[in-house]
């Protein structure tokens, strides 16, 4: 077909064209037209350097994954401040969690860390060598297995939905 | 109402690169005070949008975006930079 | 309407004032390196975050100028913190901590910090590296 030809990647030519809109801050046709080209030509002109592109499956579930995430963001923001705030240091109960996965490609464990990191008091911090495992750090917690628990089931397996 | 919700605003993010400052100061570690800094560029990009908001100007748009991108790019290198021994390899 | 619209832009500055501010003491309060990666990455995100919504609202609602920028540095914002705190984690790991003090990865290979990817590596390329 030829439009698929054309426009391989139609989620990242939109996406090009919003950010530009975002930049250029004004909406006329030209400015349509500018960002509908760029979006076009740069995911033609990237695709050598990025071989295995993932294909979002469920453009829907992404909407779900970033609203969920969003409000645990504002959650996370709140109990951590409240940790900070009035907890005594000698009080704080910090522990390592080892994740293990169940993603392969490389992109969905990327977003997985970013999310840990910017949810309810845990940090990504490293991936094991063969990148099966990854290794939280949680700055308070009573129950470390609830913390992993908790990770593969809300977040995990909604991206695996996505990108497998 | 708006003008003194500004001025709270602002002096709390300057106590904030304060607190910063004082962690690059007494570190220990350069992980500590490559967080610092990278929590003090944040802290700029607030205050600078804020004066934005007081002057009535957009213009400081602009110039918040550019100092999150160099923000970035230099948080990353100094970490680069102490774990591999070169930024660019 | 006009002031209850200045009501709520005072409300997220305040609020976002508090939320950046937090972010600032943690760093100087807890205890080691990495509880103190916890209080900039999310307090601080927020407050940046409350900034640039009540500068929207300011600038849509009662200067009239419907500005987007904001949502752009918020999203930059957004997308990159959890990059420089993973990077930030990594240093000091590598700098200060043995592979005895964080627990095993139950697996063949250790963590990457320490041990090196298997050949040829499931992953070779990624945002982590």
């Amino acid at each position: 077909m030829l439009l698929r030809r054309l426009v391989p990647h139609p989620l990242l030519s939109l996406l090009l064209l919003v950010v530009w809109i975002l930049l250029v801050n004004k909406i006329t046709v030209g400015n349509l037209l500018l960002g509908g080209v760029l979006g076009l030509l740069v995911p033609i002109f990237t695709a050598p350097y990025w071989p295995d592109r993932p294909v979002v499956h469920r453009p829907l579930k992404v909407a779900e994954y970033i609203l969920v995430v969003l409000w645990d963001i504002l959650v996370a923001n709140v109990q951590v401040a409240f940790i900070v705030l009035f907890k005594p240091n000698a009080k704080i109960e910090s522990h390592w969690i080892n994740v293990p996965l169940e993603l392969t490609s490389a992109e969905a464990i990327t977003v997985l860390a970013g999310t840990i990191t910017m949810t309810p008091g845990t940090v990504s911090a490293v991936l094991s060598a063969d990148a099966g495992n990854i290794l939280v750090h949680c700055l308070h917690t009573d129950d470390p297995d609830a913390v992993r628990d908790d990770i593969k089931s809300r977040y995990e397996r909604r991206l695996k939905e996505i990108f497998q | 109402m708006i003008e003194y919700a500004l001025l709270f605003a602002m002096g709390c993010f300057g106590l904030g690169l304060l607190f910063n400052l004082w962690r690059i100061a007494v570190g220990p570690d350069a992980a500590d005070r490559i967080l610092a800094l990278d929590t003090m560029v944040i802290n700029v990009i607030a205050l600078l949008i804020l004066y934005g908001i007081q002057a009535r100007t957009a213009t400081y748009y602009e110039a918040s975006m550019l100092v999150a991108m160099v923000g970035f790019v230099s948080t990353v290198a100094y970490c680069r930079y102490i774990l591999r021994g070169d930024i660019i390899e | 309407m006009e002031q209850i619209v200045e009501y709520i832009i005072a409300a997220f500055l305040v609020l976002a004032g508090i939320f950046g501010l937090t972010g600032s003491f943690g760093l100087v309060k807890l205890r080691d390196t990495m509880q103190r990666l916890h209080a900039p990455t999310k307090a601080t995100t927020l407050g940046v975050g409350g900034v640039l919504i009540a500068s929207m609202l300011y600038y849509g609602l009662i200067e009239d100028t419907l500005s987007f920028h904001e949502l752009l540095i918020t999203v930059f914002l957004f997308l990159t913190a959890p990059i420089t705190a993973n990077f930030i984690a990594k240093t000091y790991m590598a700098q200060n901590m043995k592979a005895e003090d964080v627990p095993d990865t139950g697996r063949e290979h250790g963590w990457s910090v320490y041990d090196d990817p298997p050949n040829p590596p499931v992953i070779s390329d990624t945002a982590e590296e």
